[in-house]
């Protein structure tokens, strides 16, 4: 019988990674929570979803409306009752987690990604999202959120944002 | 002390009473002077030197204040009481921030005629901003494993704080005669009470016994060598020893200030405490 539940919860977990796929990031429409690296483990227990997520940033205002999403998105789940969304801090989120084919999407919504494996001490060099130029300048380090910079294209004279590197 | 032991969890840790009270009166520190500071900061909103500013100003406001929020949660969780009721019912003799987060940003008020002093604002901030990197990098190290979490995450939204204060900084300091003389005089106002950060309040002796902290001397010595390093970088001379204002607020002693900028960021909470925003 233990068997049985095992595998009812192990099904039943893969399903909530699918459904999770669906709740995007609020600010970022075009890419999902899983692929911004934020969902650190999803575990159900007698149709109970617990859900850790990592926050991009302490104070970020959309943390709330994240957890409301999971929530509604995994009651559709069968079998799943309740949701209980809770925000880590270990591991940390650094910006190397976000899945590298969800750097395209970014892209393709004006938004520069963050360099992968970033270190102290690093330059941030930033190509332009729309025609990969290399000669842009930050215009502000802070942006419409928390996590973003506006830059300029001095190529194609469009002004963009970047995705802050973390790490 | 010998063996530091390491603790996980709120609930280890209220297995000890001494410790608690230690870990409490350092939390208050960390969370009331990132609290008070964010306020102040977001008292700048539409007052900034320019549109862009206003947009980083604020949001390194959030990010404090999301900081506090961190920190308020933890006592929460030690079961001082709710995140909120810490933050906005508290009488000013319960805060324990540093004089120098609640001073006001300058002559007149938010909606009364403000001649906010920018540089002042910067000095400030870049000072405050330079004493918080060396102490979340000795919470890296806490004999509290929630605080060593959450500072490595802090860590890495502060350097942004940094950077942007550096280049305010060097782009005064090396602008026109006028900047340089603001400059010098918010460095000098700031400098008269910036010794008190790195007071760690009249518990000190517990709260680095317990190995919840570094010392109040090593942690002041990191801080000054750090920003002596930038002060000399941006051409200015280096003030000397940081004086302490008469009042010490890691002591709960306070000025109007903090009394009136109490009465202003709690009065819908005070009026509503059931209201949602």
């Amino acid at each position: 019988m233990a068997q049985v539940n095992e595998h009812v919860h192990e099904h039943q977990e893969a399903t909530c990674w699918e459904l999770l796929q669906e709740v995007k990031d609020p600010e970022i429409p075009v890419i999902s929570m899983v692929e911004m690296g934020m969902i650190h483990k999803v575990k159900v227990e007698s149709g109970v979803a617990y859900v850790e997520v990592l926050p991009t940033f302490v104070g970020c205002p959309a943390l709330e409306i994240m957890k409301k999403n999971i929530s509604e998105k995994l009651v559709e789940g069968e079998g799943i009752n309740e949701v209980q969304v809770r925000f880590v801090y270990d591991p940390a989120w650094t910006s190397d987690r976000i899945a590298l084919d969800a750097r395209d999407k970014l892209k393709s919504f004006g938004i520069a990604p963050p360099p992968v494996g970033f270190q102290p001490g690093d330059t941030w060099e930033v190509t332009c999202p729309y025609c990969d130029s290399p000669y842009t300048t930050i215009e502000n380090l802070f942006g419409p959120a928390a996590c973003r910079s506006i830059l300029y294209c001095k190529h194609c004279k469009n002004p963009f944002e970047a995705l802050k590197p973390i790490y | 002390m010998g063996e530091l032991l390491q603790v996980e969890t709120a609930q280890e840790a209220l297995k000890n009473q001494e410790y608690t009270q230690a870990l409490v009166d350092l939390l208050f520190q960390l969370a009331d002077d990132d609290f008070i500071l964010a306020y102040r900061g977001s008292e700048w909103l539409g007052l900034a030197p320019h549109i862009e500013e206003d947009v980083a100003f604020s949001s390194m406001a959030q990010d404090m204040m999301g900081h506090a929020v961190m920190y308020y949660e933890m006592l929460e969780e030690l079961g001082v009481g709710k995140a909120d009721d810490l933050a906005q019912l508290r009488e000013a003799s319960a805060f324990r921030n540093a004089i120098l987060v609640e001073r006001q940003n300058g002559a007149g008020g938010y909606n009364d005629d403000p001649h906010y002093d920018w540089a002042y604002a910067i000095v400030r901030s870049y000072v405050y901003g330079l004493h918080k990197k060396v102490r979340l990098e000795s919470l890296l190290k806490s004999s509290y494993s929630p605080l060593t979490l959450i500072s490595r995450k802090m860590l890495t939204e502060h350097r942004y704080h940094l950077m942007h204060w550096q280049v305010w900084l060097k782009q005064l300091a090396n602008s026109t005669p006028d900047a340089r003389a603001r400059l010098e005089a918010a460095i000098a106002k700031v400098w008269s009470d910036a010794g008190e950060l790195s007071d760690l309040g009249p518990n000190a002796a517990s709260i680095t016994g317990f190995g919840l902290i570094e010392a109040e001397a090593t942690l002041r010595e990191v801080w000054l060598k750090e920003t002596q390093a930038i002060f000399e970088a941006a051409n200015l001379s280096w003030p000397g020893e940081p004086g302490a204002a008469k009042e010490r607020g890691r002591a709960g002693e306070h000025t109007a200030d903090l009394i009136q900028a109490l009465a202003t960021l709690s009065e819908v909470y005070r009026i509503d405490p059931a209201a949602s925003w």
